[in-house]
């Protein structure tokens, strides 16, 4: 099979972005990546929009993104899954590419979220489990995590702390990424003291919800050879999804829909867990980083509390995750979530991250998450 | 009548509808296929097995165990007003889950996980509307049922 490579990638700042609609957000990040790939929109076939729609007054957000980035009549189509959304997007791109369709495709993934109150986006997010049996009791977005951490606790002997150690850890790497929202250092002790949100978790438990952009250049292997000459390859892309009742899982220590993910992404892309040198993971809540290393087979079920303890998944460990501070410190605009962890695998396999850099990165992954595991996209990209 | 069951409903209509009827009657609903006899709790109209439409409501127990929880304190439009309270996911007798609030009779040292459990139906007090729900309670606790069940 020939191959799809990355040619170009921007990231607009994530934060609360008052001073910005949705579709100037999405022009940041694509015409940071159309100068990166060091092209003209004429090269462009069509584009495809991530974003979560119920966030945007505006509906079918993908039209005045569309129109903004001057794309028309170019082909464009939405993807929502949720908090993964950004990746279902690569992996249409991907698809739209291997069938021949089309050459090259923008993927942009935009989300305002911060024009809605916290109590109504919890609302919201709480939705994404299941509404007819379980959120009519106000289960909460926050309150699905938290079960799975009370559950990893009960059966690992996973602790509070070494949660609180992936939040540590993310905003270590956050405060030296320029696009992330928090940009500051945290203590173990501070995370503690913070507001309960639904045992166990507490504010540092959980990322912020945030507006923010990132796009991808994708091309086929010809173009992407004749354009580019640091192309790095999307050689796997995993994906596979899991009951929408948590309640149905056969248990809640992990997400099978990861497992699953990982194993097709490994397997495309011949590499396995121990190739991978960065990752960055869906750390929505600390507990989901900690069940990814595990999903992932960066360690065994049950050790990621001990993973993050002894500090394995920091840049000199086995695999730096989240080196740009992940969800939690850059903040998780929800639709532009997954294209943001591509740009920054995009970025480290290049070389290109400065004082976040990861040594010989020639392998790295991105692990996003839709809902509560309902759906899981693992892709996997090379350099040559 | 599916709107009757929970705090705020997102789901009015459903061919489970009598699940809250049942639940008002102070019966604990699952579902059984007429066909491959496959039995699941929350009930479902079609078999996700044998892909048979035909089903009858079969009663649980209420019987179970704690199998998580969390006190959630950050509370969505339309629970601020009961918040801080606890949510229990109950393991029940005879398969399946269920999400539960904390009823009276559990103190906080009772809710842990592995702990038995009886799940109660329950009929909001406040309020004109029917609503109907269920709370996690000690084992043994009892409650009203109606006579009969007067619903397929």
């Amino acid at each position: 099979m020939s191959r799809v490579g990355v040619i170009g990638a921007g990231h607009g700042k994530f934060g609360r972005r008052s001073d910005a609609t949705v579709q100037e957000l999405a022009f940041e990040a694509f015409r940071m990546a159309m100068e990166d790939a060091g092209i003209e929109r004429e090269v462009l076939d069509a584009s495809v929009i991530a974003a979560v729609p119920e966030y945007h007054k505006q509906r079918s957000v993908a039209g005045v993104v569309q129109e903004y980035l001057n794309l028309n009549p170019r082909p464009t189509w939405l993807t929502e899954v949720a908090c993964a959304s950004g990746s279902a997007a690569i992996r249409t791109a991907w698809m739209a590419i291997q069938s021949g369709l089309h050459d090259v495709v923008a993927v942009i993934g935009c989300q305002k979220m911060t024009e809605m109150e916290t109590a109504e986006i919890l609302a919201l997010m709480g939705r994404v489990g299941e509404v007819q049996w379980e959120s009519i009791f106000g289960t909460t977005f926050p309150g699905y995590y938290a079960m799975f951490a009370q559950r990893h606790m009960h059966e690992f002997g996973t602790t509070h702390e070494q949660m609180l150690a992936v939040g540590v850890k993310n905003h270590h790497y956050g405060a030296l990424n320029p696009n992330a929202l928090f940009q500051k250092e945290i203590t173990l002790e501070k995370a503690l003291e913070s507001e309960p949100v639904s045992s166990p978790f507490c504010v540092y438990d959980c990322c912020a919800n945030a507006d923010g952009a990132a796009c991808l250049i994708l091309a086929n292997e010809e173009k992407a050879r004749a354009i580019s000459d640091k192309v790095v390859w999307l050689d796997g892309v995993g994906a596979a999804t899991a009951s929408m009742s948590v309640l149905r899982r056969p248990n809640l220590v992990g997400l099978p829909s990861a497992e699953e993910a990982a194993r097709r992404a490994y397997q495309m892309a011949g590499v396995t867990a121990r190739d991978i040198k960065v990752a960055e993971v869906h750390d929505c809540f600390t507990v989901a980083e900690i069940m990814a290393y595990e999903d992932l087979g960066f360690c065994r079920k049950g050790e990621g509390g001990r993973y993050i303890a002894e500090r394995r998944s920091y840049i000199g460990g086995e695999v730096a995750v989240n080196v740009d501070g992940g969800l939690k410190s850059k903040g998780h605009p929800i639709g532009a979530t997954g294209v943001s962890m591509a740009y920054e695998i995009v970025k480290q396999l290049r070389g290109e991250s400065g004082k976040r850099q990861v040594p010989n990165a020639g392998v790295g992954l991105t692990h996003n998450v839709g809902g509560i595991g309902q759906y899981t996209f693992v892709h996997v990209f090379k350099r040559d | 009548m599916f709107s009757w069951f929970g705090k705020v409903s997102f789901v009015p209509y459903s061919k489970v509808a009598d699940f809250a009827v049942h639940l008002k009657d102070g019966r604990l609903m699952g579902s059984l296929c007429k066909k491959c006899g496959y039995q699941t709790f929350p009930p479902r109209a079609d078999c996700p097995e044998c892909m048979s439409p035909d089903f009858s409501f079969q009663e649980y127990s209420g019987r179970g165990e704690i199998y998580t929880f969390t006190r959630t304190t950050a509370a969505p439009v339309g629970f601020d007003d009961i918040a801080p309270y606890t949510i229990i996911v109950v393991e029940l007798e005879g398969g399946g889950r269920l999400v539960a609030w904390q009823g009276e009779s559990l103190t906080e040292d009772d809710v842990r996980i592995g702990r038995p459990v009886q799940v109660v139906p329950r009929v909001w007090e406040k309020g004109e509307e029917i609503k109907v729900y269920y709370t996690a309670e000690q084992p043994g606790t009892t409650w009203n049922k109606a006579p009969a069940p007067h619903l397929g």
